[in-house]
């Protein structure tokens, strides 16, 4: 199982990174989300992948009976998961609001902190 | 010497605390001030003046803390002839100094901020010269560099001022850098970080290879400090500091260190070839230019400053010349000018003060209203001049003792001190003489008497200066032979007096005062000739700093432009490029890859999730409208979700299943409200060269994982959770009972980091571009 994930990471890397190489903010929104996804799947078969068992231990016992999936790669993703959304949707309202503003999608022409033919500092002392 | 130790740790601390409460002593006191603070100094002079008895006999003092014992980092000190006759200039004069700015700055608004600088730098020039440690001297030096920026930048307002000052940081903070690398050089070489033992281990220093490598790096600290030839030019330009600091600088202290060091190394690095070639030609060509250039100048202060310069170069000359009479003279002549120059410097000031201008063609006939400040300058400018019975005169007849020798090198060398010291004899009794006699000029301000505080300095230096000379004997007992001892690295007697000798010395003495009063009476000529000849050169290293520190800003602006600029996908094709080369070149390099797995064998609808996973990401990249690329990630995301779900992480998969629906919906709220085309524009041979970069850096991820995966699994953390949190934590739920409790700071970490998210997004939403608003009259938010 480890192997086939190990692959679907990889590709799920390759297209994500495909995607925040763009242009357009909104193909480097799609890209963050499916960033996010492949960080979770990386850490996710990193702590091993055990089948089926959740790390939950039965009622009346003390430690689980059975070998369990890792649960510190999930306590992990979890957080991850939550944080990379709060992301997302901040990413998100922030290319709204500059397409409403600056009226371009274009990372090309979103020059407002970062002019083009930018002076040098002053000479003098 | 219990108590000693400390206290000498004490005096080396007082003026910065004295720095620290100068404000609120000037806000309480005003300029009166001046004389409460200027018992720091006096306080540090009669402590070092406690050494005399044991240093004139020949005992040297150490002391110290260790700071880094692990790395024989100590924080100590080293008083012997030398150093203790510098830190009885500097704290001596130092106080003289804090007295006369307490008159010079007499309701100044930042008075108080000037006090507390000028003590700074006393503190800092003070450690400078009694540092034992090599790291400890380093870190003094460095001080009075910063410090010494803080004063010259005193008139911050002013453009010239602030030149001025990064001028001399620059320059003398790259002279700092240097001499740190000399001093781990010599550290290296000789497994010694203290100069008290540096001093006895011989000739360790110059047979070892590294020899012309020290040399250069603290050359590279001592020229930048004693601003020698061509790199004189920030000692005039300092002149923008108000008077008592270029009085303060300019005489005993920042440069002297310079010379101060030469002499402390000379019995480490001195008596080779190399040393008494280099010293001597930079040390006079400096003395011939800077007293040259002094001629050209009108304006009082900066005709010192180049003699200061002039100075400079014929202290480091005489170091360098190689013999113990031209070392006595470089002592006695150190003395003498931090003596006669800081009591000139203090007179321009006081000329300035009272009538409102420094220029020497703009003053005359003063010698009535200002008969304290005359006798003063009198009294400095026969020192400056060299004539008897003053403590310059026995400088000039020790060093041309010393080099009358017959040999060529000699004679160039002493024709060379002889034309420098005419010409400097010249500036001495123009700025002490002009503004004095002839008849009154009218002037700017009306010129009478300065207050005590303002006269005390110049006077008392000018009265040392004779009596120094005239009590030769116990100079020479207690400052100059154990101090020219220390240079030498070898017992010293001096025993000139005032009385003159016939002899060759005394012919050339009388000489150099012909040839001053020959140029005293050509000075207007020799004046224009100078000017004449540097409008005809045009250039000089003042311009040439402007050149670099100009060019400096025009490649970090090309710099910035280069790399920062503006576009985004460069700034990530570079990034990611950067990933996945350090992903994939470590595992090439060093044959690090994972092993070939064999092909998995998973049951059918595992198969099948992954292959939707495939289709969903597939679907995002090709999807031709936004909408089908939103509802495509939305697939990946479940995909994902049902992976978590069949492999023992229902909690995982829950979420994941919330914020996927979440964020397609929210995607799909904001982007179908644009008009936006998801549809890729690039140019082909970009689209290739963006699938090559995501395409390395994916099978980079991909191999990386796979080696993770192959590589034996450390269970330790596991084990622990598993174990413990029904036992400690009493929670059944493992993943729950790490989120909530062994990691409980880690979640609250993340709820703040969602919270301020979520009032940033807020924020966003609510903020309307004002013009906006006010057009079309919508309410805000």
């Amino acid at each position: 199982m480890e192997t086939a994930l190990s692959v679907l990471v990889g590709l799920f890397f390759a297209v994500a990174i495909y995607l925040l190489l763009s242009k357009h903010t909104i193909r480097i929104l799609l890209g963050v989300a499916l960033l996010g996804n492949a960080v979770n799947l990386l850490i996710f078969t990193a702590g091993r992948v055990l089948r089926e068992t959740p790390p939950i231990i039965p009622d009346g016992l003390y430690t689980p009976p059975v070998p369990v999936a890792n649960p510190l790669p999930q306590a992990l993703i979890l957080t991850a998961i939550v944080i990379s959304f709060s992301f997302f949707a901040f990413l998100l309202v922030l290319a709204y609001r500059a397409y409403q503003d600056i009226g371009t999608d274009d990372t090309d022409e979103m020059r407002l902190a970062e002019p083009e033919g930018d002076r040098l500092p002053p000479l003098g002392y | 010497m219990a108590s000693a130790p400390s206290l000498t740790f004490l005096v080396l601390l007082l003026p910065f605390l004295a720095a620290a409460i100068a404000p609120l002593l000037t806000r309480a006191l005003r300029h009166n001030a001046a004389w409460l603070l200027a018992l720091v100094p006096l306080f540090n002079l009669v402590h070092f003046a406690g050494f005399l008895p044991e240093i004139a006999a020949g005992s040297p003092v150490t002391g110290g803390y260790a700071w880094v014992p692990e790395v024989n980092v100590n924080f100590s000190w080293y008083l012997d002839g030398l150093s203790l006759t510098f830190a009885l200039l500097v704290t001596g004069i130092g106080a003289l100094i804090v007295l006369y700015s307490g008159g010079y700055l007499k309701g100044h608004e930042d008075q108080g901020r000037f006090f507390s600088f000028i003590l700074m730098f006393m503190g800092a020039m003070q450690g400078l010269v009694v540092a034992d440690n090599f790291l400890t001297l380093f870190v003094f030096w460095e001080l009075t560099s910063i410090t010494s920026f803080l004063l010259i930048g005193f008139d911050h307002s002013r453009a010239a001022s602030r030149r001025a000052a990064i001028q001399a940081l620059v320059v003398t903070g790259l002279g700092g850098l240097s001499l740190l690398a000399g001093l781990l050089v010599i550290w290296n070489v000789t497994g010694v970080s203290e100069l008290s033992l540096l001093l006895a281990t011989g000739d360790t220093m110059r047979e070892s290879p590294f020899y012309l490598a020290a040399f250069l790096l603290i050359l590279g600290g001592a020229f930048t400090k004693s601003a020698q030839f061509p790199l004189h030019f920030w000692l005039p330009n300092a002149m923008e500091a108000p008077t008592p600091v270029s009085a303060y600088l300019h005489s005993a202290t920042m440069v002297k260190a310079g010379v101060y060091l030469l002499m402390r190394l000379n019995p480490v690095l001195g008596e080779t070839a190399l040393w008494e070639t280099v010293l001597p030609i930079f040390g006079g060509t400096t003395l011939i230019v800077g007293t040259l250039l002094a001629t050209r100048q009108t304006d009082l202060k900066l005709m010192l400053a180049y003699t200061t310069v002039a100075s400079l170069g014929l202290l480091v000359m005489l170091t360098g010349f190689g013999n113990e009479g031209a070392i006595a003279g470089a002592v006695l002549y150190l003395i003498a000018h931090s003596m006669f120059k800081g009591g000139l410097f203090m007179v321009a000031g006081l000329v300035d003060h009272e009538s409102g201008t420094r220029d020497i063609t703009r003053l005359g006939g003063l010698r009535k209203a200002m008969p304290v400040t005359f006798a003063a300058a009198v009294l400095a400018a026969f020192s400056m001049g060299g004539l008897p019975p003053f403590f310059g005169f026995l400088a000039k007849e020790e060093m041309y003792y010393a080099m009358v020798q017959g040999d060529a090198w000699s004679i160039a060398v002493l024709a060379t001190a002889v034309i420098g010291n005419g010409l400097m004899f010249v500036i001495g009794f123009a700025v002490a003489l002009k503004p004095f006699l002839g008849e009154p000029v009218e002037t700017p301000k009306h010129a009478h008497e300065g207050p005590v505080l303002l006269w005390l300095g110049p006077a008392t230096l000018g009265l040392c200066g004779l009596l120094a000379a005239l009590f030769s004997a116990t100079s020479h007992a207690y400052f100059s032979g154990p101090m020219a001892s220390a240079v030498a690295g070898t017992p010293v007697p001096v025993e000139i007096t005032v009385v003159p000798h016939p002899g060759a010395a005394l012919y050339l003495s009388l000489f150099t005062i012909a040839l001053g009063i020959l140029f005293y009476w050509n000075l207007e000529r020799i004046r224009g000739m100078m000017t004449a000849l540097l409008n005809a050169i045009g250039w000089g290293p003042d311009k040439g700093f402007d050149q670099v520190m100009r060019g400096l800003v025009r490649l970090a602006g090309l710099f910035t432009r280069v790399i920062h600029n503006g576009k985004m996908e460069v700034y990530m094709t570079v990034t990611f490029a950067g990933i996945a080369l350090a992903l994939i070149l470590p595992m090439w390099l060093f044959g690090e890859g994972p092993a070939m797995p064999a092909f998995p064998q998973l049951p059918f609808y595992e198969w099948t999730i992954l292959a939707i996973a495939v289709i969903g990401i597939a679907a995002v990249i090709i999807a031709k409208n936004r909408l089908t690329a939103i509802v495509s990630l939305g697939i990946q995301g479940f995909a994902v979700a049902v992976i978590f779900m069949l492999l023992g992480a229902p909690d995982l998969s829950f979420t994941q299943f919330m914020v996927e629906t979440l964020s397609v919906v929210i995607l799909a709220l904001v982007m179908t409200r644009l008009r936006l085309s998801p549809a890729d524009h690039r140019p082909t041979g970009e689209k290739l060269m963006d699938m090559t970069v995501a395409g390395l850096a994916g099978i980079g991820f991909g191999l990386a994982l796979l080696k993770i995966t192959q590589i034996p699994f450390d269970n330790s953390l596991t084990d622990f959770f598993n174990a413990n949190s029904r036992v400690i934590a009493h929670g059944r739920n493992i993943v729950n009972v790490i989120i909530v409790d062994f990691r409980g700071l880690d979640t609250l970490g993340e709820i703040s980091v969602v919270m301020i998210t979520g009032l940033a997004i807020l924020a966003l939403i609510r903020i309307r571009k004002p013009r906006r608003g006010a057009a079309a009259g919508t309410g805000e938010g």
